[in-house]
């Protein structure tokens, strides 16, 4: 695994990620990014995810995954205990994105958060036109199974971290796979990623 | 019988020093029965220790001496298997007072020409690993690749993992705890008073009286494997099922199919498992909190930890259910050690972890081989 194949968004993240850097990645599914940035840069990188097959798969790649609740496990983590906090496309599934987004930066003061933008065209269209709820390439699953329980978007995510007092060291927008400027970015960018800092 | 088992010959060392005990007794003499597969690198640092449960032993991929079935891991560990021993050394001792070679209660006592039976002290399961660290020394063997151990095994995976962190790189925890919990000692008081209660038992003294407290033994196996069992496990394979009768008896036969099945767990154990070593064993498990000494803060048995460590449970095992797990995943988290968690999918309880899967097998395999 290295870091130039994986997922736009990650690989973003990971570009960003100093190589003597402590790492935890929230909701790390199989262990993809963990890998690259272990193999690709020998970061001291680790995981946590509620999914027991994924977990085992992260596992038997020889990763250190602690099968876990974002929402209530992460309290188990010390203050500081890492220097990056990672939370890629699981924000929208937590039952609690500003409690999440509360422990990230207790356990380590840089984080990486990135989303499903819900203010993307197409969505508004299906909203706008449809009335029914959107089935997007990055919403791919209706609404009755879907594990993303509080939408949100590039706007809201802005507001939430100026009301927090939080600081956005950097902000990056994704379409098609492929980096987008900051105009328009709440109506064009399908994904968000914030690099967020403890004031 | 137990006569059978003490006039076996096993490998085995005999420790140069006397051992100290956490009771503060010292042991002399102690010998330390081992099986080994595989080689030894070079640069001696391919060993792995295995530690076997509560009634198992030092036999685990090569034919048990007395029962003649396969090893108890031998789906696992061999060449080319999950633990390979084309690659790995694999080293499994029978712990200290059990009956398979080791000294344990039906060893002589060289002070009284007779076997210690319950003069022997009583040990705990950091002595084991005591013991074990002990043969490892004897061997050469100064640093461990990993530890590996399920139930009682997994405790002393974690005991050496916390109390010799520079002897091991990794620390694999299947189905265990760092201590066992009131249930967990209430079930081996039953095993226990069961044994006692034997009049063959004769205060332990029975070795070489031509009795031997089978009832008694027989009974605490049968307690202890309800508890290594689920209750889903037990009704698909035993529902309410009669056993070779179409009728109830109105007697006090086995009627059941989990009462015959039971009774044979429980015959079948006596031919192979020392009744004194039963009582020393299931004590010194009873005794086991690696958080005691630290004055109930788990973290601190693993401050600064560089070992890295991995559990496992199973959804299904009422023995040292997941949340024990879980209890030491916190602890490692708050200690600043490296810690690998999941909870494995299994109808068939803590006996799940001896089990043919696949699942378990590419997680040993894929922990152990992990880092540098």
């Amino acid at each position: 695994m290295n870091t130039a194949s994986l997922r736009a968004d990650l690989a973003l993240i990971a570009a960003q990620v100093p190589a003597d850097a402590r790492v935890l990645d929230v909701g790390c599914g199989d262990g993809t990014l963990l890998a690259a940035l272990r193999d690709d840069r020998g970061v001291d990188a680790r995981g946590l995810e509620l999914d027991a097959a994924k977990v085992s798969a992260a596992m038997a790649r020889g990763l250190a995954v602690v099968q876990g609740d974002a929402d209530r496990d992460l309290a188990d983590y010390p203050d500081d205990s890492f220097d990056i906090a990672i939370l890629s496309q699981t924000l929208q599934t937590t039952h609690r994105p500003d409690q999440v987004i509360g422990e990230l930066l207790r356990i380590a003061p840089r984080a990486f958060v990135s989303f499903p933008n819900f203010a993307h065209w197409r969505v508004r269209l299906s909203l706008l036109w449809d009335g029914r709820m959107p089935v997007t390439r990055e919403l791919p699953v209706s609404w009755y199974e879907t594990p993303n329980i509080h939408h949100l978007t590039v706007r809201d995510f802005c507001g939430f971290a100026t009301e927090r007092g939080l600081v956005v060291d950097g902000a990056w927008y994704l379409a098609n796979g492929q980096p987008i400027g900051t105009t328009g970015a709440n109506w064009r960018a399908e994904q968000a990623v914030f690099a967020l800092r403890r004031r | 019988m137990a006569t059978a088992i003490r006039q076996l010959d096993h490998q085995h060392l005999v420790l140069p020093s006397p051992l100290r005990l956490d009771s503060g007794a010292m042991l002399d003499g102690v010998v330390v029965a081992y099986q080994a597969y595989g080689t030894l690198n070079a640069a001696r640092d391919n060993a792995i220790l295995l530690c076997h449960a509560l009634t198992m032993d030092q036999y685990v991929a090569s034919p048990h001496p007395v029962t003649g079935k396969p090893g108890w891991w031998d789906r696992v560990v061999g060449p080319g298997l999950t633990i390979d021993t084309d690659r790995y050394h694999v080293i499994c001792a029978n712990v200290l007072a059990s009956c398979m070679g080791s000294t344990g209660p039906a060893s002589i006592d060289p002070a009284a020409a007779k076997s210690y039976a319950m003069r022997l002290p009583v040990v705990t399961i950091a002595d084991m690993v005591r013991a074990q660290m002990a043969l490892l020394d004897a061997l050469g063997i100064e640093r461990l690749h990993a530890v590996v151990g399920g139930s009682m095994g997994g405790m002393q995976a974690l005991c050496l993992a916390a109390h010799y962190p520079a002897r091991v790189g990794r620390a694999l925890v299947i189905a265990s705890a760092a201590r066992h919990s009131a249930q967990n000692i209430a079930f081996h008081e039953v095993g226990r008073q069961a044994i006692m209660a034997d009049p063959d038992w004769q205060g332990g003294d029975y070795y070489g009286s031509g009795r031997v407290p089978t009832k008694g033994l027989a009974v605490a196996r049968m307690a202890a494997h309800i508890t290594y069992l689920s209750e889903a496990g037990l009704t698909e394979k035993f529902g309410r099922r009669l056993q070779d009768r179409d009728v109830k008896t109105f007697g006090f036969d086995a009627d059941f199919q989990v009462e015959s099945y039971l009774r044979h767990q429980g015959i079948s154990f006596v031919d192979r498992f020392d009744a004194n070593s039963y009582l020393y064993i299931t004590r010194a498990m009873d005794y086991f909190d690696l958080a005691e000494p630290h004055g109930g803060r788990l973290a601190d048995a693993f401050r600064g930890s560089p070992v890295r460590f991995g559990l496992i449970s199973f959804d299904s095992d009422w023995l040292y259910p997941t949340t024990e797990s879980r209890r030491i995943v916190q602890a490692l988290h708050a200690a600043g050690a490296e810690a690998s968690f999941v909870e494995l999918s299994s109808p068939f309880g803590h006996d799940a972890f001896l089990l043919d899967s696949p699942e378990l097998w590419g997680l040993i395999a894929g922990f152990i081989g992990s880092g540098r």
